[in-house]
C-alpha cells in the first residue's frame, strides 16, 4: 500500500484514560475506497479507535493523518470539516429524538448550508435507498432498531463521505436487518467511499474477501504492511 | 438565514416554560428599568418648567430716586442672561401682598406705612437658568448701586438640583444592576435550554455542524425573547402610567406637569437593550457551554 492511496494513517497511537491504556502502539493504513473490518472482542479498543479518527476523543501519543490532515495539529474551526469527511454509524444510532426521520437525515446538509429544495430531494432519494421513503415523519422512538439503523445509514451518507465508520452497525440487529444494512454498505463502497466497519461479530468476517484486522486489548493482532 | 429562523421560533416553542422564564425575567427588567426611566424623563420635566418660571427679586434701597431707579434698570439690561426686567413698585408689592394674606387681614390693617421696598422682577434666558450662572448673575446685580438685597430661591432651587442629579445617579446604579442581574439569568436559562439539548448539540457536532451552526438560532432565540419582553415590559408600563397618570394629572396644574411617556426612539432603545440583555446572556452561557 503506498502513501499516497491512503486515506487514513495511523502512526504508534496510544490512547490513555487516566492510567488505564484503552489503544497502545496502533500503526495502521487505510487505503482510499478500502472495505476495512475492525474486530475484536467488546472492550478490546475498536470503538476508541474510530473515535480518535473523528475527534470524537484526543490521542495520547502517535499521528494520525487523515486524508493528509494532521489530526494532532487541526485547529478546533476545522474540526467541523474533518468530521464532514466521515459519516458515521453510531453503534447508539444517535438520531436526535426530538426530529424527524426527515429532519434527521436532513440536518446534515443543513450543516452544509445546501439549499431546501435540494435537501428535500437529496433526502427523500436516500430515505428511498434504505426503504424509509414512508416514514418521513415518523420519531425515531416509534421505530424498531433496524429502522432507526437504516435512517443512521441514510444520515451517515447524506454528506457524500468520503469515508464511512460504522461502529457496531449489526449489533442489536436481526439477520435481516443486518444484510439489509450491508447491502448498503456495500453499495456506497461501489460509489467509491472507504468502509471501515467496527464490529465484534465473528460471521460477519469470517465470509468476507475484505481485509480484516484484529483489536485484542488495545492491540493489534495483525499488523498491516505498511 | 431562514433555517436559522425558522429552527430559532421551533426552539421556542420546544422550550416553551424556560422560554417563557426568560421572556419574564426580560419583561420585569425592562418595566422596572424603564419605570425609573419614566419618572426620571418626568422630573426633568417639571424641573425645567421650574427653571423656566424662576425670577429674580431685586429689591432697592428705600431711599432710590427715580433717576436712579431707571439707572438700575438700563445697567440690568446690559446684563447678558437677562430676558424681562419688570418693576414692581412698593404699592403694587403691597397689594400683591394684601391679596395672598386674605386670611390674615387683621395682620394688613395695622400696618401704618409700606414696608415692602421697590424691586425688579428679572426673568432669565433659557441657557442662564443653572444655579451657578444664578448665582453668578445675582452676585453681579447686588453689586449695583441702589440694590439692597437680590432673591432668587436658591436654596430649593439647588436643593432640587442634588435630588435630581441623586435620582440620576440611582437610577444608573438601579440600571446598570437591573441589566447585570437580566444578563445572569438569562445565561442560566438559555443554560438550561443548552443542557436540555446537550446529546442534540452533542450529535450535531458529530456529524460536521459548525460552532456557528449551532450558535445562530440560539443568538435569534435570545434576541426575539428580548424583544418580546421589552415590548411586553413598556406595554405594561404604558399601561400603568396611562391608569395612575390621569390621576396624577387631576391633581396637580396641566401647565406644571403634564405625564408624557417615551419618545418612540427612546421605545426603540430599551426594546434594542432588551435585545442586547437576551444576547450577552445567550452569548456567555453558549461560549462556555460549547467550551465543554
Amino acid at each position: 500500500m503506498t502513501e499516497n492511496s491512503s486515506i487514513i494513517r495511523m502512526f504508534r497511537v496510544n490512547k490513555r484514560y487516566g492510567s488505564k491504556k484503552a489503544l497502545e502502539d496502533i500503526s495502521l493504513d487505510i487505503a482510499k475506497n478500502e472495505f476495512l473490518f475492525i474486530s475484536g472482542p467488546s472492550g478490546a479498543g475498536k470503538s476508541t479507535l474510530l473515535k480518535l479518527l473523528y475527534l470524537a476523543e484526543p490521542v495520547s501519543e502517535g499521528q494520525i493523518l487523515v486524508d493528509g490532515l494532521n489530526l494532532s495539529r487541526i485547529s478546533r474551526r476545522r474540526v467541523p470539516l474533518l468530521r464532514r469527511k466521515f459519516g458515521i454509524i453510531f453503534q447508539d444510532y444517535k438520531l436526535i429524538p426530538t426530529r424527524t426521520v426527515f429532519q434527521n437525515v436532513a440536518l446534515v446538509l443543513e450543516t452544509r448550508g445546501i439549499k431546501r429544495s435540494l435537501i428535500e430531494k437529496r433526502v427523500k432519494s436516500l430515505l428511498r435507498v434504505v426503504d424509509m421513503d414512508d416514514r418521513l415523519t415518523a420519531y425515531p422512538a416509534s421505530l424498531s432498531g433496524g429502522e432507526q439503523q437504516r435512517v443512521a445509514v441514510a444520515r451517515a451518507v447524506a454528506g457524500d463521505p468520503q469515508i464511512i465508520l460504522a461502529d457496531e452497525p449489526t449489533g442489536s440487529l436481526d439477520e435481516d436487518s443486518a444484510a439489509i444494512i450491508f447491502k448498503l454498505f456495500h453499495r456506497f463502497h461501489l460509489s467509491g467511499a472507504t468502509v471501515v466497519v467496527a464490529t465484534h461479530d465473528k460471521t460477519l468476517t469470517s465470509n468476507t474477501s475484505s481485509r480484516v484486522i484484529q483489536i485484542r486489548k488495545g492491540r493489534l493482532d495483525e499488523q498491516p504492511d505498511c | 438565514m431562514f433555517y436559522y429562523v425558522r429552527r430559532a421560533i421551533k426552539d421556542i416553542f420546544e422550550n416553551r416554560f424556560l422560554n417563557s422564564v426568560t421572556v419574564i425575567t426580560i419583561t420585569l427588567s425592562v418595566l422596572i428599568v424603564s419605570a425609573f426611566g419614566l419618572f426620571f424623563v418626568n422630573a426633568r420635566d417639571l424641573f425645567d418648567s421650574w427653571k423656566n418660571g424662576v425670577r429674580i427679586m431685586i429689591y432697592l434701597e428705600p431711599e432710590t430716586s427715580e433717576i436712579q431707579r431707571l439707572d438700575t434698570r438700563s445697567r440690568l439690561q446690559a446684563i447678558s442672561g437677562i430676558q424681562n426686567i419688570r418693576f414692581v413698585s412698593k404699592e403694587e408689592a403691597l397689594d400683591l401682598m394684601r391679596e395672598r394674606m386674605k386670611r390674615q387681614q387683621s395682620l394688613m390693617e395695622n400696618l401704618r406705612e409700606n414696608p415692602l421696598p421697590d424691586a425688579f422682577e428679572v426673568s432669565l434666558s433659557r441657557d442662564s437658568n443653572s444655579p451657578e450662572v444664578m448665582e453668578f448673575l445675582a452676585q453681579r446685580i447686588e453689586g449695583l448701586s441702589s440694590v439692597s438685597d437680590v432673591e432668587y430661591g436658591q436654596q430649593w432651587f439647588e436643593r432640587f438640583s442634588n435630588i435630581f442629579n441623586l435620582f440620576k445617579l440611582a437610577g444608573y446604579v438601579v440600571g446598570g444592576m437591573f441589566f447585570i442581574a437580566t444578563v445572569f439569568i438569562t445565561a442560566n436559562t438559555i443554560r438550561m435550554v443548552l443542557y436540555a439539548r446537550r446529546e442534540e448539540i452533542h450529535i450535531m457536532r458529530l456529524i460536521g455542524a459548525t460552532d456557528n451552526f449551532i450558535r445562530f438560532p440560539y443568538y435569534l432565540e435570545s434576541m426575539l425573547q428580548g424583544f418580546v419582553g421589552g415590548g411586553i415590559g413598556l406595554g405594561a408600563l404604558y399601561a400603568v402610567m396611562m391608569i395612575l397618570g390621569s390621576r396624577f394629572e387631576q391633581t396637580l396644574s396641566a401647565e406644571m406637569l403634564t405625564i408624557r411617556f417615551f419618545s418612540p426612539t427612546t421605545c426603540f432603545f430599551i426594546i434594542g437593550c432588551g435585545m442586547l440583555t437576551g444576547l450577552l446572556g445567550c452569548l456567555f452561557s453558549l461560549k462556555q457551554f460549547l467550551k465543554e
